[in-house]
């Protein structure tokens, strides 16, 4: 099943499972259906509980946290995390403080999709990775899954849960596949998962960056380079135990992050463990992240933007100090830079 | 009469510097909320803004919850994490205020979406100011609340002013509230926000149809806000208005015009007058000295009810 099925299934057992359950959003039930994600959906449960939306994502957040309060549990989906800007008023001042600032009274379970793009010309507002943004945001959760499985996991877990989501899919996982747990299956909030077991680098990763860490770390181990590979999953709370306890084995950390490098979560990760574990480094941690400006429209300027696989084994070589091969890397990719494979024939 | 003697209470005590958080008096613009709090059942839900003291106890909020709240104590509507701003109690439908202009108005209708959904027949009132219709959410909000019929009433309260901003600087001169939000596809009524009686007929039809499912309703009430924006004092000398146009919207105080009206009618007479206002100063005498007497949430308060128990926590 892939990325997007697997999304699709999870809101199809939520929405059969408990009629509290509703999904909206711009293109919820249009014949593309948020990129299949929410395909048909309003067929099998009805339009009251699967609806379009008007284009008003504040007052559509509002009206969830609302909703939630009424007892509902709303999914809303954007297409695009751009598109949820626009939303930053009742996100933070609502969603984020209701349960704090009335005193523990009630919590706000709502579940916020939105999706990430990149390349094919999506240019500067349709391909921002603002998780750092949502994740600085106490009272929310942020959750940034890179499997099927996980996907459908921690999308159940999210709206079954009594927190507000932001819930972040990067458009270029839609297509991966993968095995996926049939039914009502659960990935907690708040446990990073072990993508490869090693003991001399620590990767941490999110999303498709964990993809892109993985194709670096299964080349390198054929060099003899053992790495753990931790795909962080939730962005908010971070899984420090598994971060620490793994960083505390190999001494050596390489953090990447699929958003700007400037106040990201990458660099929140390394003052968080050069302040924790400074005895345990042999070598200066490092952190590879998109550059700090936008990303540009044209196939000629996205060239070199994003961290691939063959960056990210170039760094694991500089931090463990040997002689390795890794440009095969990049001559391995038999598809264009901007697009993360055969499927995508854009538009968007 | 309630409502008058608690703010006045507040305002009174506020130079003690024991509440110790912007407070936003209705002292003058009480009309509304009363007459919205008897046409409101208690199954009814609402939400309101920044000035909210008076919705919250016309809705039926523990008083003495909202003065220990304003005070800072444990015993507060929100444990003391709100403050006057951020009032909730929901035993009696009132779901929460908040302090961001708009911020409420699609929460409304989302409690709206639910009730909808539930088919009970319950209403829900969003109480707002003048200063909503210039949020890009309330359009956003009132045309979704349109688009789906959903049973909510906007109980506009026009005071005329955004703190200090008079409402010609900051909407067009001749242009209606309601008008607008007829425009918006909200069925919408203008009337004299400092008339009990006027305001309670208008906003009890509004609540009739949007029960009997012909979708939102806006009542835009026509009223005045006595002392400053934020705080217990009179602010007239500052210049953003006239001691005369001050002095014309006080004629109109909405209480004397009431109990006149009852007593012309018979319905009441200076005695139960008397009787009333005596109950009405015991009990707020009583709010305040629990309020007092509260203890302050222990400092490690600061730390919890941000995520529920399933979710780790970032206590230090």
């Amino acid at each position: 099943m892939t990325y997007a099925q697997a999304i699709r299934d999870g809101l199809s057992v939520a929405l059969a499972q408990d009629p509290s359950v509703l999904v909206y959003g711009l293109g919820v039930p249009d014949p593309k259906g948020v990129f299949g994600t929410t395909l048909d959906l309003h067929k099998d449960h009805g339009p009251s509980r699967v609806f379009d939306m008007p284009t008003s994502e504040n007052a559509m957040t509002g009206i969830a946290i609302g909703a939630a309060l009424g007892g509902l549990r709303p999914v809303l989906t954007h297409q695009r995390l751009d598109f949820a800007l626009l939303s930053l008023d009742q996100i933070i001042n609502n969603a984020a403080k209701w349960r704090f600032m009335f005193g523990g009274k009630r919590s706000v379970p709502i579940t916020i999709r939105m999706i990430l793009g990149r390349g094919w010309g999506q240019g500067p507002t349709h391909s921002q990775n603002l998780q750092a943004l949502f994740a600085q945001i106490p009272g929310l959760c942020v959750v940034s899954p890179t499997t099927p499985a996980d996907a459908k996991g921690l999308l159940l877990s999210s709206i079954f849960g009594e927190d507000p989501v932001i819930f972040l899919e990067h458009r270029w996982l839609h297509n991966v596949k993968g095995e996926v747990p049939e039914g009502d299956y659960r990935v907690p909030i708040g446990k990073a998962s072990l993508m490869r077991s090693g003991t001399e680098v620590t990767v941490v990763a999110m999303s498709l960056m964990s993809l892109e860490a993985v194709h670096a770390v299964d080349h390198l181990a054929k060099q003899g380079v053992s790495c753990d590979l931790i795909d962080l999953r939730s962005l908010r709370p971070i899984d420090w135990q598994m971060i620490e306890a793994s960083v505390r084995r190999t001494g050596r950390l390489l953090v990447l992050d699929g958003g700007h490098e400037t106040g990201g979560i990458a660099g929140e990760i390394i003052a968080h463990i050069v302040t924790r574990c400074w005895p345990d480094l042999r070598v200066a941690p490092m952190r590879l992240a998109m550059p700090d400006v936008p990303e540009a429209t044209s196939p000629a300027l996205t060239k070199g933007y994003h961290v691939r696989a063959e960056h990210v084994a170039a760094a694991i070589t500089q931090l463990v100090g040997r002689n390795l091969e890794t440009a095969s890397l990049a001559a391995a990719r038999q598809y264009p830079h901007d697009v993360p494979g055969d499927w995508f024939q854009g538009p968007f | 009469m309630r409502i008058r003697a608690v703010e006045e209470t507040i305002a009174e005590r506020y130079s003690e510097q024991k509440m110790r958080c912007p407070t936003h008096l209705s002292i003058g613009q009480e009309a509304p909320a009363a007459a919205a709090g008897a046409v409101l059942m208690a199954t009814d839900m609402a939400v309101s803004g920044h000035r909210a003291h008076a919705h919250y106890l016309a809705k039926g909020g523990n008083l003495a919850a909202m003065i220990a709240e304003i005070y800072g104590k444990v015993t507060g509507c929100s444990r003391g994490k709100g403050g006057s701003m951020h009032l909730v109690d929901e035993a009696v439908g009132f779901m929460g205020s908040t302090a961001i202009v708009g911020g409420t108005v699609p929460v409304g209708v989302g409690l709206a979406l639910s009730r909808a959904i539930a088919a009970r027949g319950e209403i829900v009132c969003v109480f707002m100011g003048d200063a909503v219709m210039e949020t890009g959410v309330f359009y956003e909000s009132a045309n979704f609340a349109a688009v789906h019929r959903l049973p909510v009433l906007f109980v506009c309260e026009n005071n005329l002013y955004s703190v200090y901003s008079p409402l010609e600087v900051r909407q067009p001169s001749g242009r209606s509230l309601a008008n607008t939000a007829d425009a918006l596809g909200l069925t919408s009524v203008s009337g004299d926000g400092n008339d009990v009686l006027a305001s309670y007929d208008l906003i009890k039809a509004a609540a009739d149809r949007a029960r009997d499912g012909q979708g939102p309703q806006f009542i835009e009430l026509a009223t005045y806000r006595w002392r400053e924006h934020c705080g217990p004092m009179y602010d007239n000398n500052i210049g953003y208005r006239s001691e005369a146009e001050f002095e014309a919207w006080k004629a109109k105080d909405p209480i004397p015009r009431l109990t006149l009206a009852l007593q012309r009618d018979g319905t009441i007479d200076p005695a139960w007058i008397d009787a009333v206002t005596q109950e009405i100063c015991a009990e707020v005498e009583e709010a305040f000295v629990f309020a007092e007497k509260s203890p302050f949430p222990p400092p490690s308060d600061a730390f919890t009810d941000l995520y529920s128990k399933e979710v780790v926590s970032y206590h230090r």
